[in-house]
């Protein structure tokens, strides 16, 4: 067993002995152009079978809604006024007035990091509204929760040191489903789709569920990773917003961009997972944001469950205690 | 009531988010949606999320689960109290305990793997041991309680039958090793009673894991006084005095340890626990609870009034069980349960200087 929180390098911790580089994602959510090529360079690659009823959600152009057993790309979709912007602004630059320690050597490629009061906030383009959109993705995290509470061992940690699990050892528990602080994994439902009857015929040739039953869940596409070839998220996305590569390059990539949009005035960039020492120990896909993570869907300060296990345990037998204590008061303390 | 003509065009008034249902005051109105009432100019403040969409996932966990939380704390209840008759000299609560064991464990098993998505795979279970997850700690667990518990209920079922079970010369072994047996299903009994709160909350779900702290207790209480309301209902008064005083300290516990995590939890995670069906759930768990530990103090050597308390006890804990189970999966479902203890306590954080844990960097 390895650590249950703080920084780690989760790949020595699942004892892998030898030493692969952390793979991981780059999502920079300011160049996304909210193509969903990513969702379906996935579900194609991956054969993920449709998830639900190909209705309109009515909220935005984002009609997938969330990541799921079945979808495990999702590209959020936002649209913001002025007001929004302003405040996203305002709080973005109050993350760099707190002068977060950096992590790693000292920062030689962010001028920025000066006096960002300063800085000339003029948007590059229009100032009355913006769309945001993000491509959203399994997190990978250096302590995943999913990971820890899986009683089967179907979860694994790879040697790339991202989480996957074996759809051939899964029994479907649902524990891993609880555990992940993101809401990214999920059990596939036996696939039971209701399709308008005018598609009915289209419908009968689609191919049976795959796993219906089995939490699923973004594998870092493991399959073309030991074929040392680019996720299919990653190949497929026009822009290069999808980023891919050695987990400490894409952080390193990320203060580099992140920087770089501070000395253009956009104080509300920030880095979403960049950080070892956060909840779960930062995260394998790093992404920069341009707002709260709660705007996107994200939990703005996650922790995984499990880093407070030891503490639970021993709560759990205090209890134990207590409960053979009333007990034996019960019988011992004379007839009743 | 209509005005002008336009008044048809008017947007229908919101509905008002109710904070905390069942506190509202006599001297609010009910909306009537047809915007003949000045609408509220300022919107209520809004915490921000993707379109309401939940943050965390919901176990995806159907009511065999909360059954099971039940069922498994009466087994392992009831183990304990078969130990104390057989080692106390009461036979009909040590069979009776028994019986209860074996038949509440089978039963909260064969839920468990119902509920599984590959219940034909249910033998995964005991595929490896992680101690960092309480499924798997919890699946060794129920196993080697099932096996203590099995053998010592098999050896009631054979003298009850007069011995006519087809066992030829394992009926010896059984005889021998059924006292041992009782043992062993007491000592995995405690741990049996006490995982599913661990295992609860070992979650993202926001309910679950900020009661982490006090849940073990509420379900060791819930526990014992349901096992002991069982016995209430099955035992003759005359050896169910143990089983009594296991009631009346279970309902304190169960009272005392609920009130203690209902306070000690983040404000806006415990929420859930008071709204809707869960909160009504739980509101008539304590009434039951409180109800069935004065009904055993006061009527509990009338046999009567025993059964009647211990049948109160023990819906007390199913509802107890299936509240907090419910509010869990209402927590998961609305995001806020998850963004707002969240925000809170990184602002805490913050402003207690700790700078360099968040998530979210400048940088």
């Amino acid at each position: 067993m390895g650590q249950l929180s703080g920084p780690t390098d989760p790949t020595a911790d699942a004892h892998w002995e030898h030493s692969h580089p952390r793979k991981g994602f780059f999502t920079d959510t300011s160049i996304c152009i909210g193509c969903k090529a990513c969702e379906v360079a996935c579900k194609e690659w991956n054969h993920n079978p449709q998830d639900g009823n190909l209705e309109l959600l009515g909220s935005s152009y984002d009609n997938t809604g969330a990541l799921g057993a079945s979808t495990w790309r999702h590209v959020a979709f936002i649209e913001q006024g002025q007001d929004r912007i302003v405040e996203a602004r305002e709080s973005g630059r109050a993350l760099v007035s707190l002068g977060m320690p950096r992590i790693g050597p000292p920062a030689t490629a962010s001028p920025a990091a000066t006096d960002l009061a300063e800085a000339d906030t003029t948007p590059p383009d229009t100032a009355d509204f913006r769309w945001l959109m993000s491509s959203d993705v399994c997190k990978h995290c250096t302590h995943a929760g999913c990971l820890d509470v899986c009683p089967t061992g179907a979860l694994f940690r790879t040697e790339f040191g991202t989480v996957v699990v074996q759809d051939d050892v899964c029994n479907g528990c649902g524990t891993c489903v609880a555990g992940c602080p993101f809401g990214v994994i999920e059990r596939r439902a036996d696939g039971s789709v209701k399709v308008a009857t005018s598609r009915n015929d289209q419908h009968a040739k689609h191919p049976a569920v795959p796993n219906a039953g089995i939490a699923q869940k973004c594998t870092l596409c493991y399959d073309r990773l030991v074929a040392d070839e680019t996720p299919a998220c990653a190949k497929a996305c026009p822009t290069t917003s999808i980023k891919f590569g050695d987990h400490d390059d894409m952080v390193e990539t990320a203060r580099e961009r992140v920087s770089s949009l501070h000395a253009q005035g956009l104080t509300e960039a920030r880095l979403y997972g960049a950080n070892e020492n956060d909840g779960v120990g930062g995260t394998g896909s790093v992404f920069l944001l341009l707002d709260e993570p709660e705007v996107y869907g994200l939990p703005p300060d996650p922790r995984v469950p499990t880093a407070d296990l030891p503490q639970m345990y021993r709560r759990a037998g205090m209890a134990v205690a207590g409960m053979a204590a009333a007990v034996a008061v019960a019988f011992l303390g004379g007839r009743a | 009531m209509t005005l002008s003509e336009f008044d048809s065009f008017r947007p229908s008034e919101p509905a008002r988010r109710r904070r905390r249902e069942g506190k509202r005051g006599p001297g609010r109105r009910p909306a009537n949606g047809d915007g003949s009432r000045e609408m509220p100019m300022v919107p209520e403040p809004e915490f921000s999320s993707y379109y309401g969409r939940p943050v965390v996932k919901p176990a995806p966990w159907g009511n065999d689960v909360a059954a099971y939380l039940f069922l498994g704390g009466v087994a392992a209840g009831s183990a304990l109290l078969g130990l104390g008759g057989q080692l106390s000299g009461r036979p009909t609560l040590r069979r009776n305990a028994r019986l209860s064991a074996l038949a509440a464990v089978s039963a909260g098993a064969v839920a468990l793997v119902k509920d599984l998505g590959r219940p034909e795979r249910f033998l995964h279970m005991l595929r490896t041991f992680k101690v960092t997850s309480p499924m798997s700690v919890g699946s060794w667990i129920l196993s080697a309680f099932s096996a203590g518990a099995g053998v010592s209920a098999v050896a009631e079922i054979d003298r009850m039958s007069g011995s006519r079970l087809p066992l030829g010369p394992l009926r010896s072994v059984l005889r021998a090793v059924e006292g041992p047996a009782g043992f062993e299903a007491a000592v995995f009994a405690g741990p049996l009673a006490a995982y599913t709160a661990v295992l609860l909350g070992d979650t993202a779900t926001p309910t679950w894991n900020a009661a982490h702290e006090e849940l073990p207790f509420v379900f060791v209480s819930s526990a014992a006084l349901a096992s002991a309301g069982l016995a209430m209902v099955t035992t003759p008064v005359r050896e169910t005095g143990p089983a009594r005083k296991l009631a009346v300290l279970g309902v304190l516990g169960e009272v005392v340890a609920m009130k203690v995590m209902k306070q000690r939890m983040d404000p806006v995670a415990a929420e859930p626990l008071h709204q809707g069906k869960a909160g009504a759930m739980l509101k008539w768990s304590e009434r039951l609870a409180v109800a069935g530990g004065l009904g055993t103090l006061l009527g509990g050597r009338h046999r009567g009034a025993a059964a009647a308390s211990g049948l109160a006890l023990l819906t007390a804990s199913a509802l107890t069980r299936f509240g907090v189970f419910e509010a869990g999966l209402a927590s998961a479902r609305d995001p806020r349960y998850t963004i707002e203890p969240q925000k809170t306590r990184l602002a805490a954080r913050r402003a207690a200087g700790i700078t360099d844990d968040a998530i979210t960097t400048g940088g």
